[in-house]
């Protein structure tokens, strides 16, 4: 932690406003360290993580008026530090060794959707989803979101955040969870597959009831 | 031709590699004539757009 300074001093109006919004700054924190903790399973290192992004974005403080602003930073500063630590820690929770979990993964989730020919069971069919950006403006959209990301089973949750939150590249990911190209593949196609059913029965559809 | 099991997981590898000719013009044929797959594959994009959103999420008063 070569950056770490807790005695700057508040002398930025900007910071003052920031970091004086208690709430803002909590559930920030609080949203910084689940995504954090998604990735990084020491927990202490996690933290740690969430703490220095914290610190610097307070020493930057006075770049940033706005608090959306402010959020979109501090976290790329956390995506940095995370691939950091994933890339230090390799072999310490590598892909390959978590459990697909429970609930319908794999095979038993393709079964389920998917007729023996190929096709689509009737029911569970794609619908239209009406609108889906108005989601990202609404908060109880991301609580939804959220919740479904976590119904993940750790292995594909974990991929999918590498790919699209913290947006690493194929190799880069089969390098450090010692998985191959093509089960890195199929492990996003079913992480998509169920993230779609959770988002359309708990969302896009929920909503027209 | 292919069927909606392999069609949803090519429109998914869509987005993690470039796909073959082959399999450009087998999805391509097989969303032409099927309307679930083809709202698969739009869900798709829309899943990859929501999670870049999902650390840059404003607040409702800062659009």
């Amino acid at each position: 932690m070569t950056n770490a300074n807790l005695s700057v001093e508040m002398d930025s109006s900007a910071a003052v406003n920031i970091f004086q919004d208690a709430v803002f700054i909590e559930e920030l924190r609080t949203q910084m360290l689940k995504f954090a903790k998604l990735q990084v399973r020491d927990n202490q290192l996690a933290e740690d993580a969430v703490q220095e992004a914290m610190i610097s974005a307070y020493q930057n403080i006075d770049r940033f008026a706005r608090q959306a602003a402010f959020k979109t930073w501090v976290f790329s500063i956390l995506k940095n530090k995370i691939i950091d630590l994933l890339r230090k820690e390799k072999r310490h929770t590598a892909a390959s060794q978590l459990e697909d979990g429970p609930n319908l993964s794999g095979e038993a989730l393709i079964e389920h959707l998917f007729e023996e020919n190929g096709h689509w069971q009737k029911d569970e069919r794609p619908k239209k989803w009406d609108q889906p950006e108005h989601g990202v403006e609404n908060e109880h959209f991301w609580r939804i979101f959220d919740a479904c990301l976590d119904a993940l089973p750790a292995k594909y949750g974990r991929l999918f955040m590498m790919r699209e939150f913290l947006e690493m590249d194929t190799p880069e990911i089969c390098h450090n969870e010692d998985v191959s190209i093509s089960s890195l593949n199929v492990t996003l196609y079913r992480a998509r597959l169920r993230l779609r059913e959770c988002l359309e029965d708990h969302w896009f559809q929920k909503e027209k009831s | 031709m292919i069927k909606c099991k392999q069609a949803t997981q090519m429109l998914s590898e869509k987005l993690d590699r470039p796909l073959s000719a082959k399999e450009k013009i087998n999805l391509t044929m097989h969303t032409a004539i099927c309307t679930p797959c083809r709202q698969f594959g739009k869900q798709m994009e829309t899943i990859r757009g929501l999670s870049k959103s999902y650390t840059k999420a404003k607040k409702p008063d800062e659009k």
